[in-house]
């Protein structure tokens, strides 16, 4: 690849650093962020329900999630979605989990939310077929969640 | 070009909003080509934004990620001029960097 | 309205806080219905899916136009009979043809034709007259639909547009065009004239708006904002490769922010000029807090009266203007010390010989057809049934389109979008090539045919139809079910999403899942090459000469007892 290792910066060190201590697991420096592993079960896992087994159990519905998926999606391979959370409702929230209930493994990003950081993110997931899509949210080491179903059409036909 | 990462951060109000894009295939690993082999997984695994030199955001990615993904991270302070850097790594141990400086 | 009459319309469901009909009664003799008396100090005039319709046409309203759910029975989801009682209005009037499709025949002969920019000209002037600073807003699908639309690139409609004075307009299938002409259109044509405005397309990458969002105009002395909603399924049911690097959606939450954004600004009176279709408009309005009015279009129902809806801001009101130019809109509002103390609606079907012709227009349309007027009276056949789009599952202009595909490309089943622009012809009409445009013309004509296996084709009857028949109006993305030839099938609108075919059959034997079928079919969402339909369907035309009545095939449908949006 063309990436190049002299460009890098904190990278390097980090990789360097966490090459030899963390066992390649994080790219983060040690002194910056206290190391969560990849969860590997969850993110292997099959069925919507083994992947919250792999995180502790099912999370229990909360309305202070918001949680943005479009209705239709315009490409089911780029498809938005946004979670955020109303703090006045659900306070201190430091890990965000996206998963889509159909794909051949529903977990796909986890995301670990420091202090100082909003609770939100924004990324773009794939969803093979019309489905619920999870947004799941850790805040006191209890588990929380929202979903919103996501339609995937062949299109045409429109007017 | 592997690694390439177009970045814009901007503050608003009293946070910073950062909105990255990389450039990356993130197979899954369950395609095939037009010959019918498979075409390996290939993916963003772990992805990280720093504030001159902290983190404010430590993602872990699975191949359902989209291809050339987005990630849009929001923190609270923040100003003109302090530096933005977002990295990846892959699960071929490849890795990507990205710098900017926020508007 | 009597109590009766306010009981009956309680009996719909048609009350209840949404719908209450106030549509006035007036004298049609001397054309008195459009001396429309001035109301309040905002007014608002609207027009929309106007499908590049320059010339008078007739348009059939639909027989089968079916809500579901919610919308079972409530308007626009009425039909016939059932919405000449709803609104009050006597079978055999002029009312009850522009609304309905009854009788349509011998009513369409007695009252005429309907539309056209020039006769619909002199009716803006004449509202305008009595209603200074009025606007005039476009919901989109203006630029599209006509054999000189689609030879100019929608030049003829730009310039038609601006001679009839549309002051704001948002839009649909003027994206088939591309992204690039709709800039150049913008940036070129518009600039001083005309406000496209969107506030839900945004470029992919970051999320930047494409389009302006609103427009805020002082009328009278009252800051007026109209906000512009693009139809936000724009790159799935037309194809994305002409819109690539924009997204649309709904995009209610960033609605809600504009507005607060634009009442923080001062705006007294907001609006939505709106591309959703009308119950999502409806489903809109019962969400969305602080719009006066959404002006609606997209689905093409011609609404009589304005649907109330309430929300926790209190009272939106919903409006959809019809198609084709056969139908003005006018919204006024009275507002004092800041707020709307009241308002009044009208929507006026547009009869083309009861307005005279706007010389002005008249010959601007002359000057545009002038190049190609060869080509578009090229009489290809007559007919002797009449020839329409509009319905839920089928028209006659549609099964003559499968028809022809089925014999040219020697195919077993054809396939037809569902597109509910298209004007209609009468019995012992000739079909010209313009005719024939008028339901064809769009950027991605190619005609293709395809091996499907009968599982697939399954599927693709099921996804149309959840597009239609969703209970949630916001997974519709309007348009009307996929039209076929060659297959017999069954609907069950009401089943979950992809329960509702069945009884798939082609030449009275059951479709096999696993046997393949040569399907044609055209407006392919990909990038294909292949003949233009109008040639394939005009060659086809030309060899019939002569088209006798139309059998036009409807799916069994199933489930929908006491549905008033439907007659078969």
């Amino acid at each position: 690849m063309s990436y190049s290792l002299e460009q890098s910066g904190i990278a390097r060190r980090s990789f360097l650093r966490v090459g030899a201590v963390l066992a390649a697991t994080a790219l983060i420096p040690a002194k910056l962020w206290a190391a969560i592993a990849r969860p590997e079960g969850a993110f292997k896992a099959t069925a919507l329900d083994a992947t919250f087994a792999e995180l502790g159990g099912t999370p229990e519905p909360h309305d202070g999630i918001i949680f943005t998926t479009p209705d239709i999606a315009e490409n089911g391979a780029v498809v938005p979605v946004e979670v955020s959370i109303d703090e006045s409702k659900l306070p201190g929230v430091t890990k965000l989990y996206v998963m889509v209930e159909k794909n051949p493994n529903p977990m796909t990003a986890m995301f670990m939310i420091p202090a100082g950081t909003k609770p939100f993110v924004e990324t773009r997931v794939k969803v093979a077929q019309t489905c619920n899509l999870y947004a799941v949210a850790e805040a006191n080491g209890k588990l929380y969640m929202a979903s919103k179903e996501t339609k995937v059409t062949l299109g045409g036909c429109g007017g | 070009m592997a690694g390439r990462i177009r970045i814009r951060a901007q503050v608003k109000g009293d946070s910073t909003e950062v909105k990255a894009l990389m450039r990356h295939p993130m197979e899954t690993g369950q395609r095939k080509d037009a010959a019918g082999n498979p075409i390996p997984a290939h993916f963003i695994e772990e992805v990280m934004v720093t504030h001159n030199g902290n983190t404010v955001m430590h993602g872990y990615w699975g191949a359902a990620v989209s291809a050339n993904p987005f990630l849009g991270v929001r923190f609270e302070g923040g100003a003109a001029g302090d530096e933005i850097v977002v990295t990846w790594r892959d699960n071929k141990g490849e890795t990507g960097e990205g710098k900017t400086k926020i508007k | 309205m009597d109590r009766r009459e306010f009981n009956k319309m309680l009996a719909l469901g048609l009350a209840a806080g949404l719908a209450v009909p106030t549509l006035n009664r007036r004298s049609w003799a001397q054309g008195d219905a459009y001396d429309v008396p001035r109301f309040g100090n905002v007014h608002l005039l609207h027009m929309t899916d106007a499908h590049a319709q320059l010339q008078p046409i007739y348009y059939r309203e639909p027989q089968v136009n079916i809500g579901v759910h919610a919308a079972k029975n409530r308007a626009p989801h009425l039909v016939g009979d059932a919405l000449l009682e709803a609104y009050g209005l006597s079978a055999g009037t002029r009312d009850a043809h522009a609304f309905t499709y009854l009788d349509y025949v011998a009513a369409a002969e007695r009252f005429g034709k309907v539309g056209g920019f020039a006769h619909l000209s002199t009716l803006v002037q004449r509202v305008r007259a009595n209603r200074p600073g009025a606007l005039l807003l476009d919901g989109g699908d203006l630029w599209q639909g006509s054999a000189t639309s689609l030879w100019t690139k929608g030049q003829d409609m730009v310039d038609a547009s601006k001679l009839l004075g549309i002051d704001v307009m948002t839009g649909h299938w003027e994206f088939t065009l591309g992204s690039d002409r709709v800039q150049d259109i913008i940036e070129n044509d518009l600039d001083g004239h005309i406000d496209f405005v969107a506030h839900n397309v945004k470029d992919f990458d970051f999320g930047d708006p494409v389009f302006a969002s609103h427009t805020l105009k002082e009328m009278n002395g009252v800051p007026v904002a109209i906000i512009g909603q693009a139809f936000p399924y724009t790159p799935i049911a037309n194809p994305s490769h002409f819109v690539s690097g924009w997204t649309f959606g709904i995009q209610e939450r960033e609605l809600q922010e504009k507005i607060d954004e634009v009442r923080a600004a001062g705006a007294q009176v907001v609006v939505l000029l709106s591309h959703n279709g009308a119950d999502t408009d409806i489903k809109l309005a019962s969400r969305v807090t602080g719009l006066d009015a959404i002006m609606g279009g997209h689905t093409h129902d011609a609404i009589p009266t304005a649907v109330q809806v309430k929300n926790p801001g209190g009272m939106t009101l919903v409006t959809n203007a019809g198609s084709n130019g056969k139908f003005l809109g006018v919204l006024d509002f009275d507002v004092r010390n800041g707020k709307v103390k009241d308002w009044s609606y009208r929507l006026l079907p547009v009869f083309s010989e009861l307005l005279p012709a706007d010389p002005e227009m008249t010959a601007l349309i002359e000057k545009i057809r002038a190049p190609y007027e060869r080509q578009l009276s090229e009489v290809l056949a007559t007919t002797d049934g009449l020839l329409y789009r509009r319905g839920n599952f089928n028209g006659s202009f549609d099964q003559l389109i499968c028809d022809a595909l089925i014999d040219e490309l020697e195919a077993d089943v054809s396939l037809s979008p569902g597109f509910r622009w298209g004007p209609s012809l009468l019995p012992g009409d000739n079909i010209t090539f313009e005719d024939l445009m008028s339901q064809v013309a769009i950027t991605y004509p190619s005609v293709t045919l395809t091996e499907m296996k009968g599982d697939f084709l399954k599927v693709v009857l099921e996804d149309v139809a959840d597009n239609l028949f969703n209970a949630d109006p916001y997974y519709q993305q309007g348009g009307d079910m996929v039209r076929v030839g060659g297959l017999d099938y069954s609907i069950a609108p009401l089943a979950a999403s992809g329960q509702r075919i069945g009884d798939m059959r082609l030449n009275n034997t059951a479709i096999d899942p696993n046997k393949t079928y040569k399907v044609a079919g055209w407006a392919s969402m990909q990038q294909v090459d292949g003949e233009p339909i109008w040639d394939v369907v005009a060659r086809w035309l030309r060899s019939k000469k002569h088209i006798d009545a139309v059998d036009v095939k409807q799916p069994v449908v199933k489930g929908l007892e006491g549905n008033q949006g439907f007659v078969i």
